[in-house]
């Protein structure tokens, strides 16, 4: 039988506020436990929360982003129940009335030119408090509590099941880590579980209507465990299935050291989680004066400006994509062009797409740690773009860029000069090396009046390694034709 | 100076005639001597309110004395005050030492007032006889064999007994107006949101209020001057111009329009409290005050919405009372779900686990729709009943209980009988409305009979001005009780 998969995600997102999103709290990483707790974190009797609007405006970004409704009103409840990285005994969340409501995002489905365009719908996004931390290691027999995180502003974004791969899925958790990392309201970090994925996953027989069964794999922190996690549970799926077993609905884990999913608990032992608006919290009224205020400073964003670059500098739907990937990129991209001039966008975004990204890759840097600067990359294509240097040339330069420049300092012109990277273009020079070559190398010559092609192709190498490369390959194939003809 | 008015122990602290260290040293000489039996403070520091004191009269001496300034006052045991055990009448609480001041105990410090103590009261403000606090009830100085009221007992019984001059209180369903009219004392509780309830131990957040309970509605109007305030810390909190409770009190009543409900004069009205009250009635007329039938129809539904929403919401507040991080924890458990049980278990009484279950049920799945939808919507009617009702007459008179104080033990295991002394406040807690209860006479037992005027939202100055003119002509408020 032929199977389809659906996914659906729940992300968290951790919102960028400084302090907590109902106390005054801060929310830095990686503090000493619980010295980021304070009264109303750790829900002494009678606290009460303040909610913070900077966590609202976030929602309000989020929404606009996604080209959602959003709320007017909307309620905070009290989602019940019991765990001791849980002070109050409930979770302050949104339920019935979230701030965001529908949207949309785009993701490229398939690889190059097959790339398609696949519509995801966001269901929901609502404001919420992260728990505690519950560490299980280190104290024998017992559990330790930080509270550090217990009430950091989250954003839960809620897709609907629009998803039909695990390359689908992390397409779109590519996107949404794009764009709220891109509007501000995310850090993105994953390590720090800043942006934390939950995958509901069902398959159904190709062609029937209803879903199948789901199960929710938790937390899952990188695209690859993303990846993995989704390719494990269909498969197990499948096999359950064709093995006559029927789909419990349940909530699993990830186990990134095997690779599997294990059950963590059934629906039967699902909660009651007995929501009601919070009556320490007045509903949130958001104004049109506020919404349009916001709108107004919103940036360009990745899915508009995407479609900008194929349209004005005529770039394939990858490399916009690539070139978007992340808002400082774009930056970059933009910022090399202004200088390098709307011509060689291509060329740019080449040498972006390529050469840099390949460079950030194998050092393990982000483009905001990169070691050249946009005026610097404009003068290397600006040089390509003249003739100064061949590709090849211009390779060696970026290196000594990449490993010697910092931001400032070398200037591409300098690292020619000093180098002797300059292209060699002037055609007595290069006459009078071929010249040389052709009267050290007469046995090609004759192989080439002979009749073989190759032994040209020869000699064009030992004219390029006679100027150690500098020489225009292209020049040289004319003066060589011209003088073997 | 027992019985003296905060206005007589102020006058006696400008003049010099006594220090707030003395005075604070006289009531705690007689809550030595009388608290023992009466049962009205669960936490007495003696050395705390004497340094209060002295710092107040180091205020004074600077010149930066406030008008309350060295004038103790009690606190219920519901506010947390920094340095003193809070304990809120439950054995959950009881090590709990709170770290910081709720915004009332800020005010109050503020104005230079020491802390006589912390008052009993019934557990978590679940009750209305003082009976469920965990450290024992508290005794009515008119009858040491009945109950004060409650659930802010002890603050009611000590201002009566004259162990204080003045208490702070709180109430979500009658918690302040019941005790008062049990125990013979003035009581208010203000509008929701004019007192702060950051630090004031949440029963059931969206009904309760803090208010004052005193001698007299002057000595009520001089406590809520410093009660009342905005208070960024509660989201609930309202911000407000500052005002003059007491402005309004020298105001004769001529033209005041008193609405008197006709399901508050029904059959449930008899004996001796209908008699005070229509005496009452008779006395306002002298002052000048015309009065008006209104009808609250929805206001017989006021005791059933009331237990749906306040253990709805009591169900989650107490929530973090889980032997986690303070307070109680079972000594023997097996794993962290037989902690919680057995914290929980041996942790609360059971009256307030009765109400845990009848807010985890109305809440549950299922069941929420067609207990707390209801509920809120029943609350909405009867906020409408008083709208409509405040367009013919200025406030609302009626009796604040419908008997006197009852026997200890009387209606202890009968919980719907002890909820239905709540009948006439209730209604005025789910509507957010101001209420107080003052003296209004006697029963054939010599027992304290209280009235209840319900003003429109922020009337409290009205209100006030009203009961202060009826204890110009009237010396109710003025009786003590026999042997105190």
């Amino acid at each position: 039988m032929q199977w389809e998969t659906v996914i659906g995600l729940e992300v968290h997102t951790q919102l960028t506020t400084k302090s907590k999103i109902f106390s005054g709290a801060s929310t830095a990483f990686g503090a000493e436990p619980n010295s980021q707790a304070c009264q109303v974190d750790i829900a002494l009797p009678g606290v009460l929360p303040v909610l913070n609007k900077g966590a609202v405006e976030c929602g309000i970004r989020f929404g606009l982003a996604i080209g959602a409704k959003l709320n007017r009103v909307n309620v905070f409840d009290r989602k019940n129940y019991f765990y001791p990285d849980l002070p109050k005994g409930y979770q302050i969340s949104q339920f019935p009335l979230p701030i965001v409501e529908g949207g949309s995002l785009d993701i490229q489905v398939g690889e190059g030119d097959k790339a398609v365009t696949k519509t995801i719908r966001i269901t929901r996004a609502h404001l919420e408090e992260d728990a505690g931390k519950s560490l299980h290691e280190d104290f024998h027999g017992m559990t330790g509590i930080d509270l550090n995180r217990a009430g950091t502003p989250l954003l839960e974004i809620v897709s609907e099941p629009d998803m039909r791969s695990a390359a689908e899925a992390v397409a779109y958790a590519k996107a949404l880590h794009t764009l709220v990392t891109w509007i501000g309201t995310c850090d993105g970090n994953m390590q720090e579980g800043s942006f934390r994925v939950d995958a509901n996953v069902s398959v159904r027989p190709v062609g029937q209507q209803e879903f199948g069964t789901r199960r929710e794999i938790k937390n899952l922190n990188s695209f690859r465990f993303l990846e993995q996690a989704i390719n494990y549970e269909v498969r197990w799926q499948i096999e359950q299935i064709e093995d006559g077993h029927k789909i419990q609905q349940a909530t699993v884990l990830f186990d990134p050291d095997t690779g599997e999913t294990r059950m963590m608990r059934t629906k039967e032992d699902a909660h009651d989680y007995r929501y009601f608006p919070d009556p320490d919290l007045l509903p949130v009224k958001l104004d049109d004066d506020w919404i349009d205020r916001i709108q107004a400073a919103m940036p360009e964003l990745p899915g508009a400006m995407r479609a900008r670059f194929q349209r004005d500098y005529g770039l394939s739907a990858y490399d916009a994509l690539g070139l978007t990937s992340q808002r400082e990129m774009a930056t970059f991209f933009t910022d090399t062009l202004a200088l390098a001039g709307e011509a060689n966008a291509k060329l740019v975004a080449n040498w972006l797409q390529g050469e840099v990204s390949a460079s950030l890759n194998r050092d393990e840097k982000d483009i905001t740690q990169a070691p050249i600067a946009p005026a610097q990359l404009a003068d290397l294509v600006k040089r390509i773009a003249d003739g100064t240097l061949s590709n090849k040339l211009a390779k060696q330069v970026f290196e000594v860029l990449w490993t010697e420049g910092d931001q400032h300092g070398h200037s591409v012109d300098a690292i020619i000069e000093a180098k002797g990277l300059k292209q060699m273009s002037d055609s007595g020079e290069i006459e009078r090396i071929i010249d040389e070559v052709l009267a050290q190398n007469q046995k090609n010559v004759e192989e080439f009046k002979a009749g073989k092609e190759k032994a040209f192709n020869a000699l064009v190498g030992q004219v390029m390694k006679a100027t150690k490369g500098k020489a225009n390959p292209a020049q040289v194939n004319e003066l060589l034709k011209r003088k073997l003809a | 100076m027992t019985y003296h008015s905060l206005k007589q122990l102020a006058g006696q602290l400008a003049t010099g005639k006594a220090s707030s260290v003395e005075l604070c040293q006289d009531y705690l000489a007689r809550i030595q001597a009388r608290n023992p039996d009466l049962n009205a403070f669960i936490t007495v520091d003696a050395e705390r309110t004497l340094a209060e004191a002295r710092a107040a009269d180091a205020l004074r001496a600077a010149g930066n004395a406030g008008p309350l300034t060295g004038v103790p006052i009690a606190h219920k045991d519901i506010f947390c005050a920094e340095g003193w055990l809070t304990t809120c009448g439950s054995k959950m609480l009881y090590n709990f030492v709170s770290p910081y001041d709720a915004h009332v105990i800020e005010q109050f410090k503020k104005a230079g007032m020491p802390t006589l103590g912390k008052t009993n009261m019934d557990e978590f403000a679940m009750g209305s006889s003082n009976e469920t606090s965990y450290y024992g009830p508290v005794k009515n100085p008119w009858d040491m064999a009945r109950v004060p009221g409650g659930s802010s007992g002890g603050s009611a019984a000590c201002v009566a007994a004259g162990l204080a001059p003045a208490a702070t209180g709180t109430d979500t369903g009658g918690s302040i107006r019941q005790p008062a009219a049990l125990c013979g004392i003035t009581g208010l509780k203000p509008t929701y949101g004019v007192v702060s309830r950051y630090g004031m131990i949440a029963f059931a957040s969206s009904l309760d209020q803090g208010g004052p309970m005193a001698r007299s509605a002057e000595d009520c109007a001089l406590l809520l001057n410093v009660m009342a305030g905005f208070d960024g810390r509660d989201s609930t909190s309202l911000e407000r111009e500052q005002e003059d409770y007491a402005r309004d009190l020298a105001k004769p009543l001529n033209g005041l329009r008193i609405g008197l409900p006709k399901e508050f004069f029904g059959e449930g009205l008899t004996g001796d409290t209908a008699k005070a009250v229509q005496e009452a009635i008779a006395q306002f007329k002298k002052l000048g005050a015309t009065t008006v039938e209104v009808s609250l129809p929805n206001s017989g539904l006021s005791v059933a919405a009331y237990y749906v929403i306040a253990p709805a919401e009591a169900s989650s507040n107490l929530s973090r009372f889980d032997g986690v991080r303070y307070g109680y924890r079972t000594p023997d458990y097996t794993d962290l779900t037989d902690m919680y049980e057995k914290t929980r278990a041996e942790g609360f009484g059971s009256e307030v686990k009765r109400r845990i279950l009848i807010g985890t049920y109305v809440l549950s799945h299922g069941y929420y729709d067609a207990y707390y939808i209801q509920a809120q919507k029943l609350r909405r009617l009867i906020a409408q009943d008083f709208a409509e009702a405040y367009r013919q007459c200025d406030v609302i008179l009626g009796p604040t209980a419908p008997t006197t104080a009852f026997k200890l033990g009387e209606k202890a295991d009968d919980p719907v009988q002890m909820y239905l002394s709540d009948i006439y406040t209730i209604a005025v807690n789910l509507a957010g409305l101001p209420g107080m209860s003052l003296p209004c006479g006697f029963d054939g037992q010599g027992l304290p009979i209280g009235l209840q005027l319900i003003g429109d939202y922020f009337s409290e100055a009205r209100m006030l001005n009203v009961a202060h003119q009826y204890q110009l002509a009237t010396d109710w408020h003025q009786r003590t009780p026999g042997g105190f």
